[in-house]
């Protein structure tokens, strides 16, 4: 990221202006970035404020027209992982395994297909599945997510790729921690699911 | 791999165009067959999961967003001293 700041005053309320048009309507997708990196739709808003602000706070070192979204983004993520470290110094938890309990007590009213996806997604290592949300869900080229992440683009490459195969693995397997139900045909379902959707187009 | 469905089942028995790479690789037709079979099944399914994904995310950017966020930014506008 650029940190260029040229002939602008410290002080421009024209320009903070505009970071804020721009910074309000990237708050959804900072919403669901988070809620993917969480799992918990609480503690996911937390987090998206937090970066919101941080991002405000920020905006002098942002420069105007370049990409906003990835800028935010990669914010977010830096944010959540200090405190995931944080919480990792005080009690040592598994973190794996509190991501699934709080993937899997994520909306008990949403349809099979999606909650199951939620599940698996719940079972990859955290940058593969950071990284397929990015380019798989978020829109982002892969340079995109590689500035995002702070890794090569080779690496984001093969981390999509990597959780591509885990994810349909596991959904073909039913391996996902259902909570002692049984696991569904996940996979016939989420076929079926996009074949409705594509013929909605 | 259990799939419970069988959308490939007979496609795979369809004429194939019989090329020069076929020969030069020496695979036995019912392999190759079945290998490009296996990758158009496995394509599908990974755009299957590639829309499941994106609904899932636009799921949650479709939401209304809580009125915390703009009252947070509003409040953050205005310089110390003012609210």
């Amino acid at each position: 990221m650029t940190e260029t700041q040229v002939g602008r005053s410290p002080f421009d309320p024209q320009r903070d202006n505009l970071f804020k048009k721009e910074l309000v309507t990237l708050i959804p997708h900072l919403r669901a970035f988070a809620r993917t990196l969480t799992g918990d739709p609480t503690a996911a808003d937390d987090l998206a404020q937090d970066a919101m602000m941080k991002a405000w706070d920020a905006r002098a070192s942002f420069q105007l027209g370049t990409n906003m979204k990835a800028w935010t983004f990669m914010i977010l993520r830096n944010q959540f992982y200090s405190e995931k470290r944080r919480s990792w110094r005080q009690s040592q938890l598994d973190q794996e395994a509190a991501e699934r309990t709080l993937v899997a007590v994520d909306d008990p009213e949403a349809p099979v297909a999606l909650d199951e996806l939620r599940l698996s997604l719940g079972m990859l290592p955290a940058e593969q599945r950071e990284a397929l949300i990015l380019v798989g869900a978020g829109g982002f080229a892969y340079e995109e997510a590689a500035e995002i992440c702070g890794c090569a683009v080779g690496t984001v490459k093969s981390r999509v790729s990597r959780a591509r195969r885990a994810l349909q693995a596991i959904l073909e397997a039913g391996a996902y921690d259902r909570d002692g139900r049984s696991a569904g045909d996940a996979m016939g379902s989420i076929l079926a699911d996009a074949e409705r959707l594509s013929s909605l187009r | 791999m259990t799939s419970g469905r069988d959308t490939y089942g007979q496609r795979g028995r369809a004429l194939r165009y019989f090329g020069v790479e076929d020969m030069i690789e020496h695979v036995p037709m019912e392999d190759h067959r079945k290998g490009a079979a296996a990758l158009d099944e496995a394509r599908l399914r990974q755009q299957a999961i590639g829309v499941k994904l994106r609904q899932m995310f636009d799921e949650v950017v479709n939401e209304a967003v809580p009125d915390e966020f703009l009252d947070i930014l509003r409040k953050a506008d205005k310089p110390a001293g003012e609210e």
